[in-house]
């Protein structure tokens, strides 16, 4: 068993997620399918293999430093939940 | 000929020379859609009352004695994940219910320019993440061949619309074969291009090392038409490619005499379903009479492919979909006391349980401690992958196989989430290798299309076009009309 | 009570000063409207894509060369996992293992003694956005409201060796660290704004050991002084728990300005796990040694070559580190020695008077409050040597200087303060003095040294002043031999 339904709150509470107590067994479960399975990753041998961080051959890809229009104000504050004072408005942000 | 069953190049003759107008064919398409929604569900979002006004303007455009490009005029399908202006984008999430983009996506601007019409947002998996449509917040798509079968995934929408007559080209997005797996479950032609072709700026990032957009259109001339205007460089972009986007119009000649096709044989073992492999192999003789030469290859680390998939995908995916927390836009949980508390029910509400997984997953492969063992370990095995193509592809052209070792299969299956990921072995390596691939039909099995897949070399669209029309022109699957029933 | 080492490292963010964000072409113009530099990219909208900015790789570079580190040729991105809603997209991209600069190293000088503190690394990154709290603070507020304007902006984390020993040595690290940032151009440095904020990490060990104690993390530190304060409040609080035979917490405290204390930020059970992985919507960027070297031609002179100029003109040395310390002090200095070829004279003007006023006012040396041109404090320093100008008269000239845009010798004229040095004059009043007081002269025959000092206050009240006081004392000395 890969993981217990104790790691799965701690990963879930680390995605900012909750599996409920119903789904749980279910969830941990899969989850644990999933990654028992991944142990045949351990058969290849990845000796000197580089990791493959971009699979294009490209570099450098940089911008001028030239302001551009982003969006207007009403448009960024469009599909917001809650505005304040022209600012996205949040319940308080320590527990 | 229905007008709806039509393809866009025979349509863009007949509006530009006025036979037709571009305000009638909408009409008739949407009146398509009034008909057979209600079994199909193809679409999320229709806007109708824009697209017969685009319509009317192509048709002034047209009878001002203007030339009109391919795609002017001629209605298509946008699946929900790619960013439409003013226009509600879900990806079939309850966390985007209600979302109005602020901007285009790069490829619907470039449509835009190209003055076609967009119908609707069309039905996917929730995030792309699915092999059946079936995780959308939305609604069931079903399959336009047999109603109570699933239409594939994730771009299940689009494909059902096409072979229903809803659309008449649309547009997917492949991360693991989301464009190819579901054209071939509703016998239609889906491309995947090359990784860096077509800007990702406006589609809602799953993966994004893997994901890219690509046509999903009845035959393989309207995909390389579309291909024409949503290919090439991004400034907003980083990860797309500077190089030139050719007329993919101009591969399209019935040629494949001395054309190398290698035979991948990890994609042709027991797994793959015999009555699937039966019509894939009639298709290999096809090719052999069309003058191709068949080569047996081989992609060693094509077992691990599926495995890799599931660390590197769900990886980037745990963090792409961090920013859903209820803060600047989606659905937010109103009764939290706290912003960590509102983030987390906003999250546990909005999303469904497939996304959560996936995001938990790769939460988990990232997590101190098992970032080597998995994440890492993942990126080699894929390095290894990559260098498997690069071999093959020195003694042949171009790769066929199965799209998928299953045709479509009923709705409401109970499988176990491994098991469906498992059906995605013959279309995720091309993902994970950048390379290009293509599915078009090529037969029936138990009443169900099968498709073929050509992977081609890196940005080799023109030979993967050349070798799909070659078979395409020889054989009629492409005319095949989806009969809309159920259970036989 | 056994001694204790204290252990200090630095981790200071600037803000480069660039015209728009590290990976969209918002700009970073400061003072705007909130939510009004913002675009897809930095809202962290769904389809949203980053672009590096190539100025926030050629700052980095220049800021690195400055500060004597390894410029890294190859670099990439990362992405850097956690929730905050000031964070648009819920990670921040920045560099983890492979940042642009290694090991580099800055000199200070405490108490007169140099010291060379190491510099482990360099990486760019992004700000986050900023939140404002309907309370008074962040524990007290209700609710907050977000403004992305900041969110993007691209920042260069500086990262220090644990080489500090002290409040003092860590407040001239960032002195130092401050001066050559400035210097190069690269960011605006104000503490107070926020374009230059430093964290501390403290920790304390006894005399004799050979590994360093658990480190606290201090944040919020806003000023030198701050940063002072809290060393020295925080060594005392850890000191207090290891001779209680306590253990020091790892932690992030901040640091209560108000009260003058470090408290604890309420930690989570999951100690940050970042998660860091590539940014796979970014490309590698490959430097070519040919634009570095473009970029090191271009550096300005930097506060050390400048000051082992202004030592090599006999500024005093004390002088010279305070002059250099700002660019925009040490720019009014040079342009000052253009004017008069006493330097010494002229930085001690400068580090005294003039700071004087622009402390009290609150205001720095290129404000339009501040009046005196450096040809004109030039001037008034040659007026004092010439013995035009007494230096206590000086003090009169300069108040008067700070009022106006007049040039010192007009005011001198036009106070009538020149110094009367005409021997002459002076020698009939020298006759004068003598005369009226023979007490005087009778109690410094007698010894009593301050009579003649009383003489000399005679003449000077006589001339208003003006009378030169060295010349003055001579005479006197040689009458009354």
């Amino acid at each position: 068993m890969k993981v217990t339904e104790k790691d799965v709150k701690y990963i879930a509470a680390l995605s900012r997620l909750e599996i409920s107590e119903a789904e749980m067994p279910k969830f941990t479960e899969q989850f644990n399918q999933i990654l028992n399975y991944a142990d045949i990753l351990q058969k290849v041998d990845t000796t000197g293999i580089e990791p493959t961080f971009s699979i294009l051959p490209l570099y450098n890809v940089l911008r001028e430093d030239v302001p551009q229009e982003g969006v207007a104000h009403e448009d960024a504050l469009k599909n917001a939940p809650a505005v304040h004072n022209d600012g996205f408005k949040v319940p308080r942000v320590i527990e | 000929m229905k007008l709806y069953e039509s393809t866009v190049h025979e349509l863009h003759e007949q509006l530009q020379n006025k036979q037709l107008s571009s305000v009638e064919l909408t009409k008739a398409v949407y009146d398509r859609i009034d008909e057979v929604e209600e079994k199909i569900g193809a679409y999320v979002t229709l806007d109708k009352e824009n697209a017969l006004a685009q319509a009317a303007k192509v048709d002034a455009m047209i009878a001002a004695g203007e030339t009109i490009k391919p795609l002017a005029g001629i209605p298509g399908a946008i699946k929900d994940n790619i960013s439409t202006k003013g226009l509600r984008t879900t990806c079939s999430s309850h966390i985007l219910d209600n979302f109005i983009p602020v901007y285009d996506a790069h490829v619907i601007a470039n449509l835009r320019k190209d003055e076609t019409i967009f119908l609707g947002k069309t039905n996917m998996d929730e995030f792309a993440m699915g092999s059946t449509t079936e995780t959308s917040y939305m609604k069931k798509t079903h399959n336009a061949w047999n109603l109570d079968c699933v239409p594939g995934g994730s771009s299940g929408g689009s494909a059902a619309a096409i072979a229903a007559g809803e659309a008449i080209w649309s547009l997917g997005s492949d991360t693991g074969g989301s464009i190819r797996q579901p054209a071939s479950f509703n016998g239609v032609v889906g491309i995947k291009p090359t990784y860096g072709r077509v800007s990702r700026y406006g589609c809602v990032a799953f993966a994004s090392s893997l994901d890219q957009i690509g046509p999903i259109t009845r035959d393989v001339t309207d995909a390389a038409i579309v291909l024409n205007t949503i290919c090439g460089v991004d400034a907003h972009d980083s990860t797309s490619l500077p190089v030139d986007v050719p007329d993919f119009t101009k591969a399209l000649r019935q040629d494949v005499k001395g054309l190398r096709i290698g035979l991948p044989k990890e994609y042709f073992g027991e797994g793959i379903n015999a009555k699937v492999k039966e019509q894939i192999m009639l298709a290999v003789e096809k090719y052999k009479e069309l003058g191709a030469e068949i080569v047996e290859v081989s992609l060693p680390h094509t077992e691990y492919a599926v495995i890799t998939y599931y660390i590197i995908a769900p990886a980037e995916a745990s963090a792409n979909l961090a920013r859903y927390d209820g803060v600047r836009y989606g659905y937010r949980n109103k009764e939290a006391k706290s912003a960590p508390e509102m983030t987390k029910l906003s999250r546990t509400e909005g999303f469904g349980s497939e996304v959560k997984r996936r995001i938990m997953l790769g939460t988990y492969v990232l997590s101190s401690g098992y970032y080597d063992a998995y994440y890492k370990k993942a990126m080699q095995v894929r390095t290894l992958i990559r260098k498997d193509f690069d071999e093959v592809f020195r003694k042949v052209d171009v790769l066929l196989t199965p799209t998928s070792p299953v045709v479509a299969y009923p709705l409401d299956g109970k499988m176990d989430p491994l098991a469906i990921y498992m059906l995605d072995v013959t279309t995720i390596p091309v993902n994970m290798a950048g390379l290009p691939g293509i599915s078009i039909p090529c037969g029936f099995a138990d009443g169900m299309p099968v498709g073929l897949q050509l992977i081609g070399k890196a940005l080799d669209e023109e030979t993967l076009l050349r070798a799909a029309y070659t078979f395409e022109q020889a054989t009629e699957f492409h005319k095949a009309v989806a009969p809309l029933g159920g259970n036989k | 009570m056994k001694n204790y080492i204290t252990v200090i490292g630095l981790e200071v963010h600037a803000e480069l000063k660039t015209k728009t964000k590290a990976f969209c072409s918002c700009s970073t113009e400061f003072g705007a409207e909130p939510n009004t530099h913002v675009c897809p990219v930095c809202l962290g909208m769904p389809g949203a894509l980053p672009v590096l900015n190539k100025r926030v790789v050629e700052f980095a570079i220049r800021a690195g060369l400055a500060l004597n580190c390894d410029i890294q040729k190859f670099n990439k991105m990362d992405r850097k996992n956690y929730f905050y809603p000031d964070l648009a997209k819920n990670y921040q991209i920045s560099q983890w293992d492979e940042p642009i600069c290694l090991g580099g190293h800055i000199d200070i000088r405490v108490n007169g003694e140099k010291k060379r503190i190491g510099i482990t690394r360099i990486h760019m990154e992004e700000d986050a956005g900023k939140l404002v709290h309907s309370g008074l603070t962040i524990s007290t507020s209700d609710y907050s409201a977000v403004d992305y304007n900041r969110a993007g902006v691209p920042l260069i984390e500086i990262v220090s060796e644990p080489d500090m020993r002290s409040a003092a040595e860590a407040r001239a690290y960032m002195e130092q660290l401050k001066a050559i940032l400035e210097y190069t151009d690269v960011c605006d440095c104000k503490m107070q704004e926020g374009s230059l904020r430093c964290d501390a990490n403290i920790s304390v060990m006894p005399e004799g050991a050979t590994e360093f104690g658990t480190r606290a993390e201090i944040k919020n530190l806003n000023s030198f002084r701050a940063l002072e304060r809290a060393i020295e409040y925080e060594v005392e609080r850890q000191i207090e728990i290891v001779e209680d035979g306590g253990h020091v917490v790892q932690e992030t405290r901040t640091w209560d300005d108000a009260n003058g204390v470090t408290l604890s930020m309420r930690s989570k059970e999951e100690a940050h796990d970042y998660r860091y992985f590539p940014e796979p919507d970014l490309v590698p960027v490959n430097l070519d040694q040919a634009w570095i070297d473009e970029i090191k031609a271009t550096l300005p002179e930097l506060p050390s070559a400048r000051k082992e100029r202004l030592l090599a003109e006999d500024v005093p040395e004390d002088n010279a580190d305070i002059i250099v310390a700002s660019k925009k002090v040490a720019d009014y200095f040079d342009a000052g020695t253009k004017a008069t070829k006493n330097l010494k004279a002229l930085s001690n003007w400068l580090i005294g008077d003039v700071a004087g006023f622009l402390n009290a006012e609150g205001i720095e040396i290129d404000d339009p409050e501040f009046r005196i041109t450096p040809d004109h404090l030039g001037e008034l320093v040659n007026l004092i040597d010439k013995g035009v100008l007494s230096s206590k008269l000086a003090k009169q000239v300069f108040a008067e200087m700070l009022k106006g845009n007049e040039a010192p010798e007009a005011l001198v004229k036009k106070l009538g303060l020149e110094q009367v040095s005409d021997a002459g004059e002076l020698g009939k009043l020298v006759d004068e003095v003598i005369a009226a007081n023979p007490q005087s002269i009778a109690d410094f025959k007698a010894g009593k040294k301050k009579a003649l000092g009383f003489l000399v206050g005679q003449i000077m009240k006589a001339t208003h002043g003006k009378a030169n006081p060295g010349m003055v004392n001579k005479m006197l000395m040689e009458k009354l031999q």
